[in-house]
């Protein structure tokens, strides 16, 4: 957009060509180019972090169309048609979710995929989007803030994906699913009194969650508590990433140098700890250059989701944007030591499809929200 | 009040505006706390990390230096390195240690006896030591191993110096040996020192010099990753690693003669005994042997226990140094001592004769000491007393002197005490006395001296107990008035572009006190001993017609006590039981170069076995190929200043023989050590 002189002294908006195919294609031309911006960092540092594999850089090249395939396609669906769409797609889910629990427990292992010849997914991931889109639309024709019935219904919403995901077992991916329908909730104005009385009923959960843990998981929540404890064991990731971040130092070791994700003592360097190589290679010039493209992405999407117009729109854009930023500092957070280890993959840098399929369709939705918006009259 | 809510748009659009606010405040706060971390991480935490990282990825891989060289005092090789092959496992290599032991169990690599020990020095080793688990492995073994090498990840042939004693089991209670770093070793060295070290000397040269001869292990980085595998480069980078090359193990030279040691083995042939020869001038040991010996290169291959058990079982016990740690009366080799002594203290005088008639007893004691067949008879003076060892002269003389004179007289000459040779395991051996007797004997009837056990030590027996290594030290101080030269068998070193360097002498408290003329008593006497003049000497005949001029002193040890009034007679003695030969001797009488101690176990007479070993020791000395004196140590004439006999000798610079060009030139000249001449006067 620029600003042009018309003769009558007023200042008329106008639009260039690139802004007016960017309108054309519901899209928008920030939240794009800082999305850009961080996929290319990301296969710059996965073509060093993979091991100069350029055949995996070119997968994730395939990874990143067929995520803007989706974004592209879901930013010109019409949020009416995503509102309807929503409770079933969440049944659809949940149903699935169900499927995929019994197989599991049939096989006797993990599962998290869904075998449907050709096509094969997680519907865990779908969940991430669809249990925000079943919160707005059970909100969106409700009194905001909702009742305490009205939560207890929304809760049921949350916890029914979360928890079969949960025993999947994706601890992970649970809590993202979990976190994605809180969000609406908060943001639809949960009372401050109650996100105290609900944040120490989730310390007691929390609690309770112990013991039905799986020995793996439990095991996660030891070493984060004292990584040293078992070096060669579980304590070992949190080591080698802690030590490849360091000894990065302010400038990094240099692109393609960084001996702990080179040598492989850093586990996972190319999925969920690849930030760890950033923070080799690049020092914590690239890892604070990262985090402001985050920032400014959360942010422009924080933005598109205040310029919303209806409730439906607002809610889900508000969560899908902080639901982004969720990821991005609980893969930071674990990976520097912050937070426990959770297979949590750090968004659109990660090597991997679904997920960046599943954020880039997100990011389709909010455009969607925010471009389908009618103009009031000027 | 309970009313219908209705939605009020503009309200909740500032309730999400409000909330997204906070929303964006939150996030930027935690993006700030993850900031903050990083900056921890990364540049208060930097050094620790990059110090971490380096750990990571670089392996310091040892490289072994060789051990040093041990030569002859020619430049003969006694020990030195050899390559070959052993077998080695990296422990953090290998997926599953005990299933892969038990697989070289398998292939005949391993016994299965073995594996405790196996293990045991796989684990005294950091995780990332290559530790040799076979060493001395055969062509066969290599190719054996090689056909399954896929089977046994982080277990590798390598090619390592092995230690090699050219003349197998020669010299070796002086040699020592090597043998690979056990768990006990382990805790007594730096483990840093010795990683990439596969041996550590035990016993002799190689235990006492292991210092030396170590040398200093040098090291190479290795880029490895995260398999422990080696790898070549960081990504695409090359990376900066350090090498340090090692510096190796200092070559000894040692005062042995391989020749003369070879006399010495020889001679004793089948006995058990010893030989100590050594330089009275510099306490250079230049022979000693204890036989049985064993062949080092058992250790140095790795003995297997049936091997160990058969050399600890063996009742000939090859593995006791008898030279150091064979402890046995001296019989009469102690007469000459105490002649000194006496005459020193006026107890005698040289020309005082002595009616000996055979028998000897203590006023009012029934107790008679018979003097052994040989004993001469009639009125003896100190030489034929000596000469023709006479016990009745020197029991009479002993009761005449008493303990404490004795004891008093004895003591400087070193008996009872070590003499400080370079090697570790030398006993004292015991001079008794009263004193000594009171403290040793738990009853209070055994603690009181006894008249007759002065008499008994009048010739060398009782209580009194001697080394061969005593007695040859013992020797070399007569020899040379008193002068005292600690024994060593490290004479010095040769430098990598075979220089020698020899090691000053280490004198000692010198025995003084003595005249001149009373030395020159007892060493005429003792060279009567060797000689046929006015009587023939109990070591004449093996000493005869010899190109040189020689002291000696014959000994019998009694082993056994024959009952009064009954015959010892040699057949009807159990062989163990059996009296020991003795003979100590020095060459030549005025400037002497070897002193020799020979000490045969069980084997009677001193002249008949002993002496002729002696001899066959001092000629292998002395003399060249074709019997003549060899030119160093031809006699000098008095009047001409002593030629330097380093004319003698090829230059020290050439590689090969030199050190004796430098034991030559040490002090030969015995006539009037300015140290016996200050006491002198006494």
């Amino acid at each position: 957009m620029i600003r042009e002189e018309v003769s009558d002294g007023s200042v008329r908006r106008t639009l260039t060509g690139t802004a007016r195919m960017l309108m054309a294609l519901k899209l928008d031309g920030p939240l794009l180019v800082g999305l850009g911006l961080i996929a290319a960092y990301g296969l710059v540092v996965l073509y060093s972090a993979s091991g100069q594999s350029l055949e995996m850089v070119l997968r994730q090249v395939g990874h990143l169309a067929m995520g803007t395939a989706f974004m592209l396609l879901l930013a010109q669906v019409s949020p009416n048609f995503l509102k309807r769409l929503s409770p079933w797609l969440f049944v659809l889910g949940t149903l699935m979710l169900l499927v995929v629990a019994a197989m599991g427990h049939i096989g006797k292992g993990a599962q998290r995929w869904l075998d449907l010849g050709p096509l094969r997914f997680q519907p865990s991931e779908i969940m991430k989007l669809a249990v925000p889109m079943m919160c707005a639309w059970y909100l969106q024709e409700r009194p905001l803030p909702p009742s305490i019935a009205q939560l207890l219904l929304l809760g049921v919403m949350i916890m029914v994906p979360a928890g079969l995901t949960v025993i999947e077992p994706d601890l992970g991916t649970g809590a993202l699913i979990a976190i994605g329908g809180i969000l609406v909730v908060v943001m639809a104005g949960l009372q401050t009194g109650i996100m105290a009385a609900l944040a120490l009923l989730g310390g007691v959960a929390g609690w309770v969650g112990w013991h039905f843990m799986h020995d793996y998981q439990r095991e996660r929540i030891y070493t984060f508590i004292n990584p040293e404890n078992d070096p060669q064991g579980a304590g070992y990731h949190i080591i080698q990433s802690q030590i490849a971040i360091g000894s990065g130092g302010i400038f990094g070791k240099g692109w393609m140098n960084g001996s702990q994700a080179q040598l492989d003592y850093l586990p996972e360097h190319s999925t969920d700890f690849i930030f760890a190589v950033i923070g080799e290679e690049f020092g914590l010039i690239g890892l604070l250059l990262l985090l402001l493209l985050y920032a400014f992405v959360v942010g422009r999407a924080i933005y598109l989701s205040t310029q919303t117009q209806d409730t439906y729109a607002r809610l889900l854009a508000g969560s899908l944007a902080l639901t982004f930023f969720v990821y991005v500092f609980i893969n930071a957070g674990m990976v520097s030591g912050l937070l426990p280890v959770v297979g949590v993959p750090l968004p659109l840098i990660s090597y991997g499809g679904t997920s960046m399929v599943t954020l880039l369709a997100g990011f389709g939705i909010l455009m969607s929200l925010y471009s389908h918006r009618k103009l009031v009259g000027s | 009040m309970r009313g219908v809510r209705i939605k009020d748009h503009w309200k909740e659009q500032r309730l999400f505006d409000l909330r997204a606010t906070i929303a964006g405040i939150v996030g930027a706060v935690l993006l700030l706390v993850l900031a903050g971390r990083l900056v921890v991480l990364q540049v208060v935490r930097y050094q620790y990390y990059a110090q971490q990282s380096e750990y990571n990825r670089v392996r310091i891989e040892p490289i072994p230096a060789s051990r040093g060289l041990i030569l002859d005092r020619n430049g003969a090789v006694l020990a030195a390195g050899q390559p070959g092959y052993q077998l080695e496992l990296v422990r953090e290599e290998v997926p599953d240690l005990d299933a892969t032991l038990k697989g070289l169990v398998g292939i005949g690599l391993l016994t299965p006896e073995e594996i405790p020990d196996v293990r045991r020095a796989i684990f005294s080793r950091r995780s990332f030591d290559s530790v040799p688990i076979r060493m001395r492995m055969t062509d066969a073994d290599v190719a054996r191993f090689e056909v399954r090498r896929f089977d046994f990840p982080g277990v590798d042939i390598k090619s390592r110096e092995m230690r090699w004693y050219p003349n197998g089991s020669l010299a070796v209670h002086a040699l020592g040996y090597v043998s690979s770093l056990s768990e006990a070793d382990m805790k007594k060295v730096d483990p840093q020192q010795y990683a990439g070290t596969s041996v550590i000397g035990k016993l002799g040269v190689e235990a006492s010099y292991e210092k030396e001869l170590h040398g200093t292990n040098g090291f190479r980085e290795i880029l490895v990753n995260a398999q422990g595998r080696s790898v070549e480069k960081i990504g695409k980078t090359d990376p900066s690693l350090r090498v340090q090359p090692p510096i190796a193990g200092e070559t000894l030279v040692l005062g042995i003669d391989t020749r003369v040691q070879k006399a010495a083995e020889s001679g004793l042939g089948t006995h058990r005994g010893a030989v100590v020869a050594l330089d009275p001038a510099t306490g250079d040991v230049i022979a000693l042997a204890s036989m049985p010996g064993f062949d080092p290169t058992l250790f140095a291959r790795g003995i297997r226990r049936n091997e160990y058990a058969a050399l600890v079982n063996d009742p000939d016990k090859p593995l006791l140094n008898r030279a150091l740690r064979g402890t046995y009366p001296s019989g009469s080799t102690i007469k000459q001592a105490i002649a000194l002594v006496a005459l020193t203290d006026k107890s005698i005088t040289a020309d005082r004769k002595v009616l000996c008639l055979g028998t000897f007893s203590l006023p009012g004691s029934a107790h008679i000491w018979r003097a052994d067949k040989g004993e001469p008879k009639g009125e003896l003076d100190l030489n034929e007393a000596i000469a023709r060892s006479s016990d009745v002269y020197f029991y009479r003389l002993a009761w005449e002197m008493g303990i404490e004179k004795l004891d008093v007289g004895l003591a400087p000459f070193g008996y009872g005490r070590r003499t400080g040779i370079d090697i570790a395991g030398e006993l004292p051996g015991l001079l008794p006395s009263p004193a000594w007797k009171r403290t040793a004997f738990k009853r209070p009837a055994d603690q009181v001296w006894f008249p007759g056990e002065t008499v008994n030590l009048g010739i060398g027996q009782g209580y009194l107990l001697v080394t061969p290594l005593q007695l040859a030290h013992i020797a070399g101080e007569i020899a040379m008035r008193g002068r005292n030269f600690q024994p060593r068998l490290v004479m010095g070193t040769r430098d990598p572009d075979g220089h020698f360097k020899t090691f000053p002498p280490v004198e000692d408290k010198p025995v003084t006190g003595i005249s001149d003329e009373d030395w020159t008593t007892v060493i005429n006497a003792m060279a009567a001993v060797t000689k046929c003049e006015r009587y023939c000497g109990t070591g004449s005949a093996a000493f005869k017609g010899t190109p040189y001029t020689s002291g000696g002193k014959t000994g019998t040890a009694q082993v056994y006590s024959v009952a009064q009034g009954a015959k010892y007679n040699a057949k009807t003695v159990a062989a163990n039981l059996r009296d020991h030969a003795w003979f100590i001797a020095f060459a030549p009488v005025d400037h002497p170069r070897i002193a020799v101690a020979v000490l045969a176990e069980n084997a009677g007479f001193g002249a008949g076995t002993a002496a002729p070993i002696a001899r066959q020791v001092i000629d292998a000395y002395l003399l060249d190929e074709n019997g003549k004196l060899k030119p160093q140590f031809a006699p000098k004439p008095a009047d001409q200043p002593a030629v330097a006999a380093s004319a003698d000798q090829p230059a020290a610079t050439s590689s090969a023989p030199g050190p004796v060009a430098t034991a030559a030139a040490a002090p030969t000249v015995p006539t009037a050590p300015k140290t016996a001449a200050a006491g002198a006067t006494l």
